[in-house]
């Protein structure tokens, strides 16, 4: 072994390199104070790690980004925890970079001749921030595709060459596959390769000037790096993990919002926290200040920043670099303060970000549920599900006269009182049997805003239904479920099966004679007279999309229609949207295993 | 070659003074070209490569403009009769890089009706490109990230304001009696003119 390794060494030399690493004479001894940086090489190279692994199954595509991120997630053995330490490690850096900057300012190594220094870390600092902005983007959902937007548009504000800047950026005038081409390869290969090379040389520098020592360790005797100031490191460096992984077990993970969509609003968009000071910054910039407030001052400050090697050599220049720097990060903290404290009082921001959580976790859901998202992508999988567009066409199309279960498919209140039905439940038994009570039917839950309130089936059941006996009315629970049945809704098709029987004597007392719905409706080959809404497959997808595409038909409401618009006649919504509001009614969408609905 | 060394060459052999500043000179003449030539040579090799490498990096400069077609995004029937604005979403056939795709989201736009007359809105906010939303009660428009604010019409109602400009109106034609056409576009945020991205 020995004798391998002298060869090793008389080939290479490598004893001398290792010696020189670690027999870095430390000035006063080995010191806590000492671990900032190390802690900081620590957590690039976990990013490393991570990131290479997370690159073997990401996908930079517009159709594959998300895609390849929510398998990660979900179904990577360790996805979940390996992309949570890259998310986690990723916030923790820029707090470091903080203490570090700090640390360096106060105890005055920025001064000669550790310039050059100073300066590489501040350009280290600025490429870990482009690493966090770039990131940001490429899991391409809601969140990220937003609060980008906002970023490439403050680089088009630019003078001169902002709209070229921001094309080249964005690989062309909207976002798209090179959009994230390009900014994964900022993430992944042109930044990271930076950061190294400033690394080594941020290192190589350090070396060459030594620690700035406190006076407090002039007395004390010299130490080396190895081992006692290696294990301080390593101690940090544990401390880091430790906290990433805390972060990461206390949240789950990294978060995954829903796919991007340019067509949809998302107005719990923020950039992460630590560029939310940022982001509160610009609201204070009037319009034609924005320019100044988003470029100008940044660069103002950063160039003061770099001048403080220079300002440090004046009698008090060391005082006002320390003061300078605190006032910064004072402001900083404040303003990010602010966004906070803005946002958490802002009810819309709220209920936006409870809903973009609605929307990331239906979207997941739908990927596994359908094993595997479909090659449309993330995006079309959800534009076609009725849980999701459901609530939105009604919201825009049917709650300014109906409800759902009181409010308007998304949970707001329209200014009008309901003028029609609620239409939660439409097809259920209970919703029937909630028709069929003399107390309700009158009410705003069905045609109380309507005219039908004094129609002939409101008269029905407030004077016939009310006087029924109970044997009646027993038979009255039949004719519901054989009336429910027709619609052969998804959640409801096993209780018909098991009480086929009950049902078959429903359909019978439709014509019979106290109850007698024939008298009035259709029912299968029965009808006496056609005066309201046929009921051969009431409740059903065909027969409510026929609804809804002209409720002026004959075997609907005729000429007694109330307002209730012919949506496919007047091409109002389309085949599709439709189709996603029936199937919304009907509960008839794709289930995950823990959906209850 | 320093000073001293020509020094001493002067005091030793002084007969060939002469000769030796020659051949001093022409050994860093000939230094110099070698290396003007070795720079040369690797400029050279380099060349083709970098050049290839920014000619395809700025290929996005040189990319048309999405098509500004009129696209039908509604019927007049679907936007409410009182004024009050209504989102729409925009499809249209476009080309993402290699991927072609058909009638799929490009944006949205925000509809206003005024009897027959069609007003369309592009829903981004003209300050840092937000997507605009509209106040609860219907009565303005405002975006959720920088507070810019916006009347129905989509003036700048607010002088604190920080868009720079009112939102973007869109070219709409009403077709066949109730196609409701509108000429979708984006706009450079944060500028007080209107320029098409």
């Amino acid at each position: 072994m020995r004798g391998m390794l002298d060869w090793l060494d008389n080939r290479t030399g490598y004893r001398a390199l290792l010696q020189g690493v670690l027999y870095e004479r430390i000035p006063g001894g080995a010191r806590w104070r000492y671990i900032w940086g190390s802690t900081l090489v620590f957590a690039m190279v976990v990013q490393l790690i991570t990131g290479v692994v997370l690159w073997s199954a990401y996908s930079a595509n517009a159709q594959g980004a998300w895609e390849s991120v929510w398998f990660i997630q979900n179904q990577m053995t360790g996805g979940w925890l390996l992309r949570g330490i890259h998310h986690y490690m990723a916030q923790v850096t820029i707090v470091l970079l903080v203490l570090h900057l700090m640390q360096v300012l106060i105890d005055g190594a920025y001064r000669a001749p550790r310039e050059v220094n100073f300066w590489f870390g501040l350009i280290l600092l600025q490429l870990v921030l482009g690493l966090s902005l770039t990131g940001y983007l490429l899991p391409w959902d809601q969140k990220g595709y937003w609060a980008t937007k906002v970023a490439t548009s403050i680089a088009s504000m630019t003078p001169v060459v902002g709209p070229g800047l921001q094309k080249l950026l964005v690989g062309g005038s909207e976002y798209g596959h090179l959009t994230l081409t390009r900014f994964f390869v900022l993430h992944a290969g042109i930044l990271p390769a930076a950061v190294a090379l400033l690394i080594v040389g941020h290192i190589y520098l350090f070396r060459r000037h030594g620690v700035t020592t406190p006076k407090s360790a002039r007395e004390k005797p010299d130490g080396y790096f190895w081992p006692e100031q290696v294990l301080r490191d390593g101690v940090a460096s544990l401390i880091v993990m430790a906290t990433v992984l805390g972060l990461v077990l206390w949240s789950g993970g990294a978060h995954l919002g829903a796919p991007a969509d340019p067509a949809e609003p998302y107005a719990a968009a923020r950039p992460e926290w630590y560029f939310l000071f940022l982001f509160q910054w610009l609201k204070y910039f009037p319009a034609g200040w924005e320019v100044i407030g988003a470029q100008v001052i940044p660069g103002l400050v950063l160039a003061l920043v770099a001048a403080m090697p220079a300002i440090g050599g004046w009698k008090y220049g060391h005082r006002f670099n320390v003061g300078v720097a605190t006032a910064l990060l004072a402001g900083i903290v404040m303003l990010t303060w602010q966004a906070r404290v803005q946002d958490a009082a802002d009810p819309e921001f709220v209920a936006s970000q409870a809903e973009a959580e609605v929307l990331a976790e239906r979207s997941s859901e739908l990927a596994a549920a359908l094993s595997g998202i479909p090659v449309g992508g993330g995006l079309a999988m959800l534009r076609v599900d009725p849980l999701t567009q459901g609530p939105r066409i009604f919201e825009a199309n049917c709650a300014q006269c109906h409800r759902f279960q009181g409010h308007d498919g998304l949970g707001g209140q329209p200014a009008d009182p309901p003028s029609a039905s609620d239409l939660a439940g439409f097809g259920t038994r209970e919703w029937l049997t909630g028709l069929l009570d003399p107390d309700r039917v009158a009410t705003d839950e069905y045609f109380g805003g309507t005219e039908h309130v004094n129609g002939r089936m409101s008269r029905f059941v407030q004077r016939g239904v009310a006087r029924f006996s109970p044997e009646v009315r027993s038979n009255l629970e039949k004719v519901i479920m054989a009336l429910s049945a027709e619609g052969s809704l998804p959640l409801q098709v096993e209780q018909d099966a098991v009480q086929q029987a009950e049902i078959e004597e429903g359909r019978a007392l439709m014509s019979g004679e106290e109850i007698n719905c024939t008298r009035c409706h259709t029912f299968r080959d029965q009808t006496e007279g056609d005066v309201g809404p046929v009921l051969t497959g009431w409740g059903s997808r065909d027969w409510m999309l026929g609804m809804l595409h002209d409720p002026t038909e004959e075997r609907f409401y005729g000429e007694d229609n109330d307002r209730m618009p012919s949506f496919g006649v007047e091409k109002i919504l389309t085949e599709d949207e439709m189709g996603l509001v029936v199937d919304w009614l009907r509960r008839d969408w794709v289930r995950g295993d823990s959906q209850e609905h | 070659m320093s000073e001293d060394s020509l020094e001493g060459s002067r005091a030793e052999t002084e007969p060939t003074l002469s000769d030796g500043l020659d051949r001093v000179g022409e050994k860093e003449r000939r230094d110099f070209l070698v290396g003007i030539s070795a720079v040369a040579a690797g400029a050279l090799a380099m060349l083709a490569p970098i050049g290839a490498a920014v000619v395809s990096l700025l290929d996005p400069l040189r990319r048309e403009k999405l098509s500004s077609e009129m696209v039908l995004v509604a019927r007049t029937s679907a936007i409410p009769e009182d004024g009050s604005p209504r989102k729409f979403t925009v499809t249209a056939d476009r080309t993402d890089a290699w991927a072609a795709y058909d009638d799929s989201p490009v944006g949205a736009v925000y509809l206003r009706r005024s009897g027959d007359e069609v007003r369309a809105l592009n829903v981004v906010c003209p300050h840092a490109g937000c997507f605009v939303g509209v106040a609860k009660d219907n009565s303005r428009f405002s975006c959720p990230c920088h507070l810019s604010s916006f009347d129905l019409d989509g003036a700048v109602d607010d002088p604190t304001s920080p868009s720079p400009r009112d939102m973007d109106t869109l070219d709409v034609e009403v077709r066949n009696g109730d196609e409701v056409w509108v000429r979708f576009q984006n706009f450079l945020p944060g500028r007080a003119e209107k320029t098409p991205v």
